[in-house]
């Protein structure tokens, strides 16, 4: 397929570190034209890192990028943009209240001899632009109230418009509709004919099987494996994702589990998840895996009554909770850690000490007003067993490295004294010390005879951590495995929605 | 796990859809202000025929006129998710500054005191300009502090002085008294200003990139809008109206002192959100921006003619601004509910 001609864009061996961290090792990566690549890899594999490399967001450290075999540098996205290629995000970014004309040409709508818009011209070869790709929208129209779908396809055509020849797809098909997709995919197929190089990004193994012909799959910001996609089988590719070394700093501590702490039964929120059971001990870490976007932080939302339910009850010590009201399961002995600390975990401008009591201010009001000493004290204690490294516990947690922050959050919670603790994405943006220690801390907790609910998309971390792990697959619990038959592909398979008898051939 | 069948029919023909007249017309705000704005007229005129006489019309014009000018420079901030409140302080201070030129140079030609006018709201517009793009003070705080310094250096220079109209050549006076067809001069020269604005933010691409950026400055930096310089040229129009606006108010009414047009920034921000311009950006035309300010403006001279006491008419004024932006608010919410039932069962 035009292998002698040289790819439309390579990328090779390319690197980019923020800080400490590295996102991308090495990523290298070949688009002919008149192909749809298939990106796989896990969630936190660097494919979002190598996209935005491409789409010249970021620059990269090292590599090297060639358009049509010559070496280029995108300084920013309009450079790329220049060069040919355009990147559709799964939110696209578009003007709400302007027409899809407009957004197609904003900044160089044609003009007449004296400088005014000819929007007759402008709307005639977008509604022609629109037609060509077989949508049903007209250029007049306003953004506003369109679908995701209807978006992503006025962002095809303003690429088309732009001669884009390569095209970007990070995850277009999350968040549409089964009917949805299959126009998507009648679209990327008419621009495969017309010689476009697509990139797409998908975590649907179906997806890649219905419409790519080659695929790359990345592992740990590395390029492990590319191939055409005939020549693989679903249970190929699930082992190339995974594979790999178990890390050896999980200090799992063997705890017989106890009584049942949470029970949750046939909780469902339309649209969102369906059906979701399962309990926790006491003493116990049940893991929730899976793909990002598949339910897991709403169900831990829902439970702890931030977002309503449709049907479904849960029971925390044996008591109903009444769901919908936070404080409610607050008072049951519930605490939530949550995903994005930052945002929803921490004031960021106040001190230390004032977010690590937060939760439990009443019991520190004297005579009505709050008694800044035993706010002190009960941060210091709770520094102290988390070790919390601060000089200062008046200082604003935003100077707090992630871990640290981590450990006020989670100070704070733990001092509501919880049966139950639920914990979104624990070691997410921290270091590997930060996350040794909180892995130490978790395994204390459980020893002590906390139950804890670890939602987690590192399976390194669910393997090493959880005495049981549920799968949820597009909000539904896909599968429930002991720590006994736990391996990555099994959970994997579990998250990607594959049936089970290619499961059992994958293990 | 077939969910792509391959026979796709991969062309479907956009259906050719008729324009419902009446549909439009109800969806048009600035038809809905048109019709709020006869109801008004023949409501008033109903209880009290004397309302429709030419002085009072006259009157409503010339007001309108100046306002009217104002809410389209605020529009174009507006536009942008800014706004402008030192308006007033420079429709001052622009007033009284060619005042004291008049009668320093008696014999001054009217085209000199409008640009002396424009150019001093230009430099402040260039002030609220410099903060908001490189200074990066949100537009509030900003356009706050240059009312408060541009109204407070026009007290301490003024110093309770008076600018009369006997003090004013009557070549500009004639700008309020004279007329060409029945129109006032002063409200041609605004109905021009209007218009140019007008076929500005609907037919160049600068004027669409004021809307851009107030719908979505993320995506309008992404298409290459150089949005820190469109700002800068916002703030500069709206400056530039307001001395303009400064001139017209001292031809209008020939006597300013320190305190002139105070307070009218509110009244040009209600006559704005009420002709539906969006506070949240994006959302607004000139047409329904003027018909906001004549609404407002027909509304206050209705209420003196019924005899409404004053304190009410600044009551009643509050209430249709917040009227305004509830039936907004509602409007788009049922839009948005509309759609979201298209899509679910489409």
């Amino acid at each position: 397929m035009g292998n002698n001609n040289p790819p439309r864009l390579e990328l090779r061996h390319a690197s980019k570190s923020f800080g400490r961290v590295r996102a991308l090792g090495d990523g290298s990566l070949a688009l002919w034209p008149g192909e749809v690549h298939a990106l796989l890899g896990e969630n936190g594999a660097g494919k979002s890192t190598l996209v935005k490399l491409l789409a010249g967001v970021y620059q990269p450290d090292a590599g090297e990028l060639l358009v049509d075999g010559q070496a280029r540098t995108f300084a920013n996205p309009a450079e790329a943009r220049d060069a040919g290629l355009a990147v559709i995000y799964q939110e696209p970014t578009l003007f709400a209240d302007l027409s899809i004309a407009e957004n197609i040409y904003m900044g160089r709508q044609p003009r007449d001899r004296i400088g005014r818009i000819r929007y007759d011209e402008m709307n005639r070869e977008v509604d022609a632009l629109l037609q060509s790709l077989g949508v049903n929208l007209r250029a007049e129209r306003l953004v506003r109230g369109l679908s995701i779908a209807d978006q992503q396809v006025v962002e095809i055509a303003k690429a088309l418009s732009l001669n884009a020849n390569v095209l970007i797809m990070d995850e277009p098909t999350a968040a549409l509709s089964l009917t949805e997709v299959e126009r998507l995919f009648s679209i990327v197929r008419a621009l495969r004919e017309r010689d476009a190089a697509i990139l797409f990004i998908t975590h649907r193994l179906d997806e890649v099987f219905a419409l790519t012909q080659r695929l790359t799959i990345m592992r740990d910001g590395l390029k492990v494996f590319d191939a055409m996609t005939a020549d693989m089988t679903i249970d190929s590719i699930v082992s190339k994702m995974v594979g790999r070394d178990l890390d050896t700093f999980y200090p799992k501590a063997d705890v017989a589990p106890g009584e049942v702490r949470l029970s949750v039964r046939n909780l469902t929120r339309d649209g969102v998840f369906k059906n979701v059971s399962f309990e926790v001990r006491a003493g116990e870490i049940v893991a929730l895996a899976g793909l990002v976007g598949a339910g897991r932080s709403e169900v831990a939302r829902a439970i702890f009554g931030i977002d309503h339910v449709d049907a479904g009850e849960v029971h925390i010590a044996g008591k109903p909770l009444q769901l919908g009201r936070p404080q409610a399961a607050v008072r049951a002995g519930l605490a939530l850690v949550p995903e994005d600390r930052r945002a929803q975990g921490l004031a960021l401008e106040l001190s230390i000490a004032r977010n690590a009591s937060l939760t439990v201010l009443g019991r520190l009001v004297k005579h009505g007003l709050i008694s800044s000493r035993s706010e002190n004290t009960l941060a210091a204690d709770w520094g102290k067993r988390l070790r919390l490294k601060a000089s200062d516990l008046d200082a604003p947690v935003g100077t707090l490295s992630g871990g640290n922050q981590q450990k006020v959050v989670l100070g704070k919670w733990l001092a509501t004294g919880p049966k139950v603790l639920i914990i979104d994405e624990p070691t997410r943006g921290i270091d590997v010390g930060a996350k040794a220690e909180v892995y130490r801390t978790l395994a204390e907790l459980v020893r002590e005879g906390m139950a804890v609910l670890m939602i987690s998309s590192e399976l390194p971390e669910v393997l090493g951590m959880a005495d049981r792990i549920l799968v949820m697959h597009e909000g539904r619990i896909s599968a429930d495995i002991a720590r006994a038959d736990a391996n990555e592909e099994r959970v994997m398979s579990a998250a990607l929605g594959a049936s089970p008898s290619l499961l059992g051939k994958a293990a | 796990m077939t969910r792509h069948s391959p026979a796709m029919p991969a062309v479907h023909a956009p259906k050719p859809k008729r324009r419902n007249l009446l549909a439009d017309l109800v969806r048009s705000r600035e038809a809905t202000l048109f019709v709020v704005l006869i109801a008004l007229v023949a409501a008033t005129a109903a209880v009290k025929p004397e309302f429709l006489n030419l002085q009072n019309l006259r009157d409503v014009l010339l007001n309108v006129s100046i306002i009217g000018l104002l809410t389209a420079g605020m529009t174009v901030v507006m536009l942008m998710r800014h706004i402008d409140l030192s308006v007033a302080s420079v429709v001052g201070v622009s007033a009284y500054s060619v005042g004291s030129l008049f009668v320093m140079f008696p014999h001054m030609p009217i085209a000199v005191a409008m640009l002396a006018g424009i150019t001093i709201g230009l430099a402040i517009g260039a002030v609220n300009g410099t903060l908001i793009t490189f200074g990066r003070v949100p537009s509030l705080v900003a356009t706050l502090s240059t009312l408060y310094i541009v109204r407070g250096a026009d007290y301490a220079w003024v110093h309770g002085g008076q600018i009369n109209a006997t003090s004013l050549p009557d070549a500009f006076s004639r700008i309020a008294t004279g007329s060409l067809l029945g129109l006032p001069n002063l409200v041609l020269i605004a109905v021009v200003v209007l218009f140019a604005m007008g076929v500005y933010l609907k037919q160049y691409r600068g004027g669409r990139e004021h809307y851009a950026i107030g719908s979505n400055p993320e995506a309008a930096r992404l298409a290459g809008i150089r949005v820190e310089r469109r700002v800068m040229i916002g703030f500069l129009l709206s400056g530039a109206i307001a001395g303009l606006a400064g001139v017209l108010w001292l031809a209008r009414f020939g006597t300013v002192e320190a305190s002139t047009a105070k307070g009218i920034e509110l009244q040009v921000v209600a006559a704005a959100v009420v002709g539906s311009v969006a506070i949240t950006g994006g959302v607004g035309t000139i047409l329904g921006a003027t018909l906001g300010a004549l609404v407002l403006g027909v509304i206050n001279i209705a209420l003196v003619v019924l005899r409404v006491s004053p304190f009410w008419q600044q009551a009643i004024q509050g209430a249709l601004i917040v009227a305004a932006i509830t039936l907004d608010t509602l409007l788009a919410r049922s839009v948005a509910r509309r759609m979201m039932r298209k899509r679910d069962h489409g």
